[in-house]
């Protein structure tokens, strides 16, 4: 077994270029469980939790856009600057595990897994985040519902790394909820992340932990899109109620351990008129 | 490619302030592991292994983390702080003391992790709200106390340290 802590980008990308199926460690919150566990076996372990390139973020004032590394933590985005220009992710990510996971788990490690109960996803659906690759050889820039192919799977190729992700940085009201057993520490039985883009007359609606890959919801986003009226903040209840059926409708749960498909689905309805309401408080 | 920072089954820890060698190891080894059986510093406890109870917590360059899920070899060259750290043996620091008087210890194996996690605690945030001490410590599992004690405690020392008590 070999461990490599490399400190910058380029270092990182050349380990991982020598080894392409070497193991990513980000703030180990996933892989270590999984290796305490003995669920697996890995050989050789590229570290990048101690690589600076990764662990920054850029906020484009002009084009609106934050790009936050994949080092980046739970704890760093849950609190300012980063919470004040994504408040549904800053929301999300107060939601993860407890202070000690948050200080270790980061978005990129988030995405690495990519569990369909993964608390920052729905929110980057819903924000049509755009995820960056880097390998030795070159980049490229997935939109996340691109990037994210499955439970637990991905696009991104031997020898590629996730350098960050890009979210639009808008003017509208935006939330998540997320239903689970208690309060902390708990993985999402179901969960929801609205957003609304006032400059485009849009509403964005995505699901998390009720299918295979987080779910967008076009039929109940273009509903609300003619529904609501953006200016007086205002939504007629029976809109709202439309918009939670329109989310269940969208829902593909299953029964497991966590809770059954039928529950996922209410809940999802539920927590999708809750966030409509919120956005647009007036009857 | 070369390892920048020359990790093979031997490397070197900075542990509490001191340099300390880990020797034939296994590079997939927990930081909790080796601290306890390699380096003989018993105080983190080990339980759940996956980060839920809290017991193993530390600081890594300041950050209070749980040494179940971290790499040990991916440490070398960062500052650890273990519950050994905290207080030398016989002058406890203040969050220890305030947990004997308020009552907080019992079985005791959580009190570890809780005295990392309360320090960390009133560093960030000298006077917490009772909602503050209970999500800061939710990543903490007590089976004994119910933790209105450890709650308590935590509040003596917020109010001791601002009316001028001694860390
Ligand atoms: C007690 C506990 C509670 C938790 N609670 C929650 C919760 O409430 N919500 C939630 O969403 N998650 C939760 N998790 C899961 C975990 O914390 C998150 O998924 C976290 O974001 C993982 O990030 P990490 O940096 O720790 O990843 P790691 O464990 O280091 O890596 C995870 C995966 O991503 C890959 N990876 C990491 N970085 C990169 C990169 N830059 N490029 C490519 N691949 C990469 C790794 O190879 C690995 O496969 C919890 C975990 C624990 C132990």
């Amino acid at each position: 077994m070999s461990v490599i802590v490399p400190l910058t980008l380029h270092d990182a990308l050349q380990a991982l270029a020598e080894a392409p199926d070497a193991t990513l460690l980000a703030g180990g919150t996933d892989l270590m469980v999984e290796l305490n566990a003995g669920h697996r076996q890995v050989t050789d372990v590229v570290s990048l939790s101690r690589v600076a390139d990764l662990c920054t973020w850029q906020h484009d004032p002009v084009r609106q856009v934050l790009t936050l590394g994949a080092g980046i933590t739970y704890a760093e985005i849950a609190t300012e600057p980063i919470a004040q220009w994504v408040p549904a992710l800053a929301q999300a990510a107060r939601t993860v595990g407890s202070p000690q996971i948050r200080n270790a788990a980061t978005i990129g490690g988030n995405l690495g897994t990519c569990s369909p109960a993964g608390d920052g996803l729905p929110v980057l659906s819903a924000l049509e985040a755009v995820v960056h690759l880097r390998s030795a050889t070159g980049s490229r820039d997935l939109p996340f519902d691109e990037f994210m192919v499955g439970p637990k799977r991905t696009a991104r190729l031997p020898g590629e790394l996730i350098t960050g992700v890009s979210v639009p940085v808008l003017d509208g009201w935006q939330g998540y909820s997320k239903v689970g057993v208690r309060n902390a520490m708990v993985i999402a039985t179901a969960s929801v992340a609205l957003v609304t883009d006032p400059a485009a007359r849009r509403v964005r609606l995505a699901l998390g932990s009720v299918g295979p890959v987080i779910l967008r919801c076009p039929e109940a986003e273009a509903a609300a899109a003619t529904a609501v009226d953006f200016h007086a903040a205002s939504v007629s209840d029976s809109a709202v109620e439309h918009f939670a059926e329109l989310a269940r409708a969208a829902a593909r749960p299953i029964d497991d351990h966590r809770s059954t498909a039928a529950y996922r689905r209410h809940a999802v309805g539920v927590l999708a008129g809750r966030l409509l309401r919120k956005a647009f408080p007036n009857g | 490619m070369a390892d920048p920072m020359g990790h093979h089954e031997q490397y070197a820890l900075h542990v509490n302030g001191h340099t300390l060698e880990v020797r034939d190891a296994w590079l997939g080894e927990s930081l909790l592991y080796v601290l306890r059986e390699r380096l003989g510093l018993m105080g983190s406890k080990g339980a759940c292994e996956q980060g839920e109870c809290g017991s193993c917590s530390v600081t890594v360059d300041g950050r209070l983390v749980c040494s179940c899920l971290v790499l040990a070899a991916t440490a070398v060259g960062q500052q650890i702080v273990t519950i050994e750290g905290v207080a030398p043996v016989g002058s406890p620091s203040d969050v220890q003391q305030a947990f004997v008087d308020a009552g907080a210890v019992q079985c005791g194996f959580c009190t570890p992790g809780l005295i990392m996690a309360a320090h960390s605690l009133l560093e960030r945030s000298p006077e917490p709200t009772e909602m503050e001490i209970r999500e800061e410590l939710s990543g903490n599992i007590c089976r004994c106390t119910g933790y209105g004690r450890i709650i308590d405690a935590v509040q003596r020392v917020a109010v001791s340290r601002r009316d001028g008590g001694a860390r």
